[in-house]
């Protein structure tokens, strides 16, 4: 395969993901709506296309056609910038998570369904989430509005010290798979369908719990959305922001809710393979060999993002106190203990 | 590839660190200095120190430069101010800078037998061993006992950052 | 096209980069009159550091060079913690981030 080739695969690649992508952010939007509407026993959108299929469409549209309104008194370059930054970290992610069987290969070991195969690909994550701080912060900086600032303050807080926790959390795996390369930490669980997932069969479903509280806070979701807590701040640090704008931002939310949901996929759900293991034998057709893990892989992310609504439309919010007493006191040390556990139990065997 | 790449993400990383001295709102100091830690982070990587570059972005850009932002936006740190401090610096301290880069430069120039950096260039011989796990075997079995040092340093530094940074409580007065 | 795709780099080329950026550092220790940006200018300078850590360790194919660069990351998170400690502190008492304004130890 000559360079040429490999560029212009790559790029075929990356436009189909991002597409698949930002469709999965509409439709992730509107499974919100729809489900945070029935637990509050509403419809939610209901009146564009069939069962309000076609609302996500809709909202994109009307966000493009509104008014761009900048405050005079922003600091306009960073101001401007914020959502980009916010926007860009919450795509790139995308791009080191392996989301169909590798076992299904081009010419020359080419995989269609990867974008970048990475023997750092979990750390690759771990650092694009930790630059995705900077749109928050400086959008609420940048704006030049009290409330925006303390929603930045806030959640730049707030996500430096769940950071670590998260952090944390996820050695357990890594110490199990001895590998940070996304592809093998799935290929260690697939033996026994389900029984070999690290949530079930690696006892690691205490790092899945302190994964799942740390990615809400990352992701500045209900219950710990401080930063945007409209009771308190107005709308945080996008008060000021709107149209495509605050789209964006929007956008990067729910982007980075689908990429949690990949990386809690991919490190404790088994990845793209079959909960089955092989007590279903593989279909003999090629392009059923290929299509069946990605099904898998998405039936998990949309149980995650199920999870996900399921808890804001069920908790109230915190109090900061609380959220930071939480974080450094209980998960935090968990998440440590857990690491002491994992490392004795894999010297014992 | 290798020098493409090189070219470009060099040229950011003087970019931005020019850029941090002739900005003179903080704010935009940090931003260049994340401009410069990641493009550092890229040159890593060509270097064939993965883990580094990784560490690089989430420990230099991630961790430490946000607690820079956060303290600018804590202060509401403004634009610097023009202050009658002493202007001896310029005299001496331009000078000294001009020469220390001269002397660099000759020296860097004048080595005998430096090699060049290739496209995926790894460090290790054996095929299949990555940067990683070369590092961490230095790591946890020569080098074990500095590596658990810096944990009490780390340590005593949370602790020193708590003490400095926390208000002292104005005295109760009883009674009140 | 190939030639240039295939074309190494030196490593001198990295060590001048490195010296660059180490006077760059150099130059706004000196003449910024921000504690903060003075602060970011010690973290240039430990960075032009790293790197040349780092082409040394490719040069000599020896991973003891990429450990250095490993714990000077820790020190250095361990002193930005504690210097913005102090900048914090200096602002509470001194109510100004200018460098030439913290004068109280001065005869």
């Amino acid at each position: 395969m000559t360079i040429l080739q490999f560029f212009l695969w790559s790029l075929l690649k990356i436009i189909v993901v991002v597409v698949v992508f930002l469709l999965g952010v509409a439709y992730t939007v509107l499974l919100e709506r729809k489900l945070v509407g029935r637990i509050q026993n509403r419809w939610g959108p209901s009146r564009v296309g069939p069962f309000g299929l076609l609302q996500p469409l809709v909202d994109g549209a009307k966000s493009f056609l509104k008014e761009d309104i900048i405050p005079s008194a922003v600091n306009r370059p960073l101001y401007l910038f914020a959502p980009v930054i916010a926007l860009g970290c919450a795509l790139i992610s995308i791009g080191v998570v392996p989301f169909g069987s590798t076992a299904v290969n081009g010419p020359g070991g080419f995989h269609f369904f990867e974008i970048a195969d990475i023997n750092i690909g979990l750390l690759v994550i771990l650092g694009i989430t930790s630059i995705g701080v900077y749109g928050i912060a400086l959008a609420g900086w940048a704006s030049n509005n009290k409330y925006s600032l303390l929603g930045s303050l806030r959640a730049s807080a707030q996500l430096v010290s769940y950071e670590l926790a998260l952090g944390l959390s996820l050695v357990g795996v890594v110490l199990r798979a001895g590998s940070l390369n996304l592809r093998e930490i799935v290929e260690n669980q697939s033996k026994h369908g389900i029984l070999s997932w690290n949530l079930f069969g690696g006892f690691q479903f205490v790092a899945f719990f302190i994964y799942l509280m740390a990615a809400y806070a990352e992701t500045n979701r209900s219950p710990f959305d401080l930063p945007e807590a409209e009771s308190e701040l107005a709308a945080g640090y996008h008060t000021e922001y709107s149209s495509m704008k605050f789209a964006m931002f929007f956008m990067a939310e729910y982007g980075n809710m689908i990429n949690v949901g990949c990386v809690a996929t991919l490190l404790f759900l088994g990845g793209w393979t079959s909960p089955f293991g092989n007590l279903i034998p593989l279909p003999q057709s090629f392009i059923l060999q290929a299509l069946l893990p990605i099904f898998w892989f998405t039936l998990k992310v949309f149980s995650f993002l199920f999870l996900y609504v399921w808890v804001r439309g069920t908790l109230p919010r915190f109090r900061y106190d609380q959220l930071m007493n939480f974080g450094w006191c209980y998960l935090m040390p968990l998440a440590i203990l857990n690491i002491v556990a994992t490392s004795l139990w894999l010297a014992y065997k | 590839m290798h020098l493409i790449l090189f070219a470009l993400f060099a040229a950011l990383c003087l970019a931005g660190a020019v850029n941090l001295l002739f900005q003179t709102h903080p704010i935009n100091s940090a931003l260049s200095l994340i401009v410069v830690m990641t493009s550092l982070a890229v040159l890593y990587l060509l270097l064939g120190a993965e883990f580094l570059a990784a560490a690089q972005v989430i420990v230099y850009a991630g961790a430490i430069m946000v607690l820079f932002t956060f303290v600018v936006m804590l202060l509401n740190a403004g634009r610097e101010e023009r202050t009658l401090g002493s202007r001896a610096y310029w005299a001496v301290g331009f000078p000294a800078v001009a020469v220390l880069l001269a002397i660099l430069a000759t020296v860097v120039l004048h080595i005998q037998g430096l090699g060049s950096a290739a496209f995926g260039d790894s460090l290790s011989n054996q095929p299949g061993q990555t940067n990683l796990e070369q590092l961490s075997q230095v790591l946890f079995t020569n080098l074990l006992l500095p590596f658990e040092v810096t944990s009490v340093l780390i340590l005593v530094a949370i602790l020193g950052a708590v003490a400095l940074a926390r208000h002292t409580e104005p005295e109760r007065t009883v009674g009140k | 096209m190939t030639h240039i795709l295939q074309q190494e780099v030196p490593l001198a080329l990295y060590l001048l980069l490195s010296a660059v950026l180490f006077s760059l550092g150099i130059v706004g220790f000196l003449i910024k009159r921000n504690l903060i940006t003075v602060f970011m200018s010690i973290e240039l300078m430990l960075n032009a550091v790293n790197l040349s850590f780092v082409v040394f360790s490719h040069q000599w194919h020896a991973v003891k060079g990429q450990i250095f660069v490993f714990f000077v990351m820790m020190v250095a998170a361990a002193e930005a913690a504690v210097g913005l400690a102090i900048i914090i502190a200096v602002f509470r008492a001194r109510a100004t981030l200018a460098v030439d304004r913290i004068d109280l130890m001065k005869l």
